[in-house]
């Protein structure tokens, strides 16, 4: 038994089966089964007869085996198991190896060398904070590509970065690209085009005070090996922007549903409604919420106020039913506390379709486990 | 009670990974710390404002403010680094050049070194925990006993203090490379110790032992694992099996309570449930206890956090040796 919310109830079966859903996004602050709620969809959808590819990023080792998947190697792989006459692939997103496929695929071998062996990209490409949002990004739009090229999957189900926030998901791909496509890095690299002069002059007198700060700060060295790097991309892509701009939209598309994941604690909860209210701003397709980890009640007519006096009285004489209603009594807090809180998001957003999906006892290890919560997500 | 397992550390890192309650757990090591008219500095770097939510204060301003007095003439100070700031901050400590702060953000260079740059961001928020921790090297006025550092995830946390040897692969020379080093110097040194979150499931077990792995690999000195949200098994010692139907009636005839099946049944599953996270539990425990780091629980708070709450939390830190 769940809690008596009011929203209207998320219907996941009718999205999954909707050939018209093609990709559906899972997202939520970390730490409340976002990767297991994506492979769990993405699962069923294929056992209804779907063509299916899960994209995670970063998923328990157990669960991960679950899928089959043993090794990070940036592809999707077929997951054994799916009955009917569907198909579950599924891949481990390599942030660095993205980063580098898209520099090969997009310039000769010389030039993609050179820029793979220059510095500046290889801090970039592994350790700037949104990359790995940025290449969640980019991987989708190569998926969806080769969805609609060979046919070979009907549905994407992509599992979101563990982010400090749920909304970098959504900011770090215009962020990157306005970097790299930006006034500031043109102007910071304008002496390796031979443009340097003009635009010192354009800047008139700050510039000089401004160029001797950025010198200081970041040193030649950086300035250069930034430099280089740059003109390197600059000239083979047709600007990292417009890649964001267009994979932004199709997160805008009518074919994409956003799922929010959240578990009923405040922190989640107060993520999961920065996220509704910038979906919203941004007239990105939500399809819902997600309550997981609710915690299940089992007889709620026996109160927690009869559970705790009888648990007094049998205190000494049975010490183990008079433990079973203390845990009794402590769920039936629990539920009560998480219930408020969901109230509180529902009284928020009314209109938000929600789902609950209770409690396991244990991880979800198997195919089994995955089946056992897209039932709870269906129901 | 004085005895603590950090006597000679001034920079508590504390990580988790997201859900283990990193800020709470940061917050309360704050508290604890603050003993015997100590003043600590506890700073948040990612922008969530989730001090203010632990200490039911209104939102930090880039400035150390005062957020508890603790009895015995202890405080707890509270910063939230803005990137930007830190910035401007790092610029007039250098370099004597606030006031090109100003050109410097017409230029749009400010949003790039703080979001954009590799690491730099990073460089600054690890930069500025060094430099309160130093104060009290330089005879400052108001230098801090401690500082806690409530840091990114454990999945970031050895990228995120590494930093500045990525820098330092950049930057071959020059100031910013001088300042690197003198940032790793401090933060590999038995005056830093980071701390790892955790609670007893899968995953995020499965995260503090692979964190533990990559900062000990980058030479990072490895502080103590806390154990959150811990909630105490509650059926008597050593009972692992669901009792029966029939026990269970008695029991709650006993208890003048109406044993209908449901309720029995409930019970009993309940039950079933509780036994399997408890060997859950233990088993995620042992694994854990391999790492042979101090661990240190706190317990799962019903009622949510509130700030008598944290002072509970901090006393048992104390009682546990953490502060």
């Amino acid at each position: 038994m769940t809690f008596a919310l009011t929203a209207p109830h998320l219907e996941i079966d009718n999205l999954l089966a909707d050939r018209a859903t093609r990709i559906i996004v899972c997202c939520g602050a970390g730490g409340v089964g976002k990767t297991t709620t994506a492979a769990a969809l993405g699962l069923r959808a294929a056992d209804m007869g779907r063509n299916v590819c899960v994209l995670t990023i970063d998923p328990a080792r157990r669960l991960a085996q679950a899928m089959g998947l043993t090794e990070l190697d940036n592809s999707p792989r077929k997951v054994p198991g799916v009955t009917g006459g569907g198909s579950l692939s599924a891949m481990m997103l390599d942030m660095k190896r993205t980063f580098d496929e898209v520099v090969e695929s997009h310039s000769d071998p010389a030039r993609a060398q050179a820029i793979l062996d220059n510095p500046f990209y290889q801090a970039l490409s592994s350790s700037f904070a949104g990359t790995q949002e940025y290449m969640a990004m980019e991987k989708l739009g190569q998926l969806r590509a080769e969805a609609d090229r060979d046919g070979t999957w009907d549905l994407i189900v992509v599992d979101t970065p563990p982010s400090r926030s749920a909304l970098d998901f959504l900011d770090a791909p215009d962020r990157l690209g306005t970097f790299l496509d930006g006034r500031f890095i043109k102007i910071l690299t304008a002496p390796a085009r031979g443009a340097g002069k003009g635009l010192g002059k354009l800047l008139g007198a700050g510039f000089g005070l401004f160029a001797g700060v950025l010198t200081k700060i970041l040193g030649t060295q950086l300035l250069s090996d930034l430099g280089a790097f740059v003109s390197a991309v600059d000239t083979m892509f047709g600007g990292f922007r417009e890649r964001a701009e267009a994979t932004y939209s199709l997160l805008k598309d009518d074919g994409t549903s956003f799922i929010v994941v959240a578990a009923p604690e405040p922190d989640a909860l107060r993520e999961a409604s920065y996220f509704v209210d910038r979906l919203e701003t941004d007239q990105m397709p939500l399809a819902g919420l997600v309550l997981n980890r609710v915690q299940e009640v089992r007889a709620p007519e026996l109160s927690v106020e009869r559970a705790v006096a009888g648990a007094d009285r049998i205190e000494d004489s049975d010490p183990m039913t008079s433990a079973l209603l203390r845990l009794h009594a402590d769920r039936l807090r629990n539920a009560e506390r998480q219930e408020r809180l969901a109230r509180k998001f529902v009284s928020a957003h009314p209109e938000v379709s929600v789902t609950e999906v209770v409690a396991l006892p244990e991880d979800v290890h198997d195919l089994t486990g995955l089946r056992t919560v897209g039932d709870l997500l269906a129901d | 009670m004085s005895t603590t397992d950090w006597p000679d550390v001034q920079l508590h890192v504390v990580s988790g990974k997201g859900g283990t309650g990193k800020t709470t757990v940061a917050s309360a090591l704050a508290l604890a710390l603050a003993r015997d008219g100590r003043r600590v500095l506890v700073m948040e770097v990612e922008g969530r404002q989730g001090l203010s939510q632990v200490f039911e204060s209104p939102p930090l301003p880039y400035a150390e403010r005062r957020l508890v007095t603790v009895s015995g003439g202890g405080e707890v100070w509270g910063l939230a680094v803005d990137p930007e700031e830190a910035l401007l901050d790092y610029l007039e400590l250098f370099y004597n050049l606030r006031r090109a702060g100003g050109v410097l953000r017409r230029m749009g260079a400010v949003e790039f070194v703080t979001t954009i740059a590799p690491g730099l961001r990073d460089v600054l928020l690890t930069g500025k925990a060094v430099e309160l921790v130093r104060r009290s090297d330089k005879k400052h006025d108001t230098p801090y006993d401690a500082i806690v550092l409530d840091a990114p995830p454990t999945g970031r946390i050895t990228r995120f203090l590494n930093v500045n040897t990525e820098i330092a692969g950049v930057a071959k020379v020059g100031p910013i490379r001088q300042q690197a080093d003198g940032v790793m110097a401090v933060l590999r040194s038995a005056r830093t110790a980071v701390h790892l979150v955790t609670i007893l499931e899968e995953m995020p077990v499965q995260e503090t032992i692979d964190g533990v792995a990559e900062l000990h690999d980058s030479a990072l000195p490895v502080g103590g694992i806390v154990i959150n949200m811990m909630r105490p098994p509650l059926l008597p010692e050593g009972n692992c099996e669901v009792p029966d139907a029939a026990q269970l009636d008695a029991g709650l005839a006993a208890a003048g309570l109406t044993a209908t099946s449901t309720v029995i049944e409930a019970l009993r599953g309940e039950a079933a449930d509780h036994i399997a996270r408890v060997a859950l539990e233990a088993t995620e425990r042992e694994r854990l206890a391999v790492l042979d780091r101090p661990m240190y629980e706190l317990p799962y708070l019903p009622g949510g956090m509130d700030l008598t709450g944290l002072q509970e939390m901090a006393v048992m830190l104390r009682e546990q040796g953490m502060a």
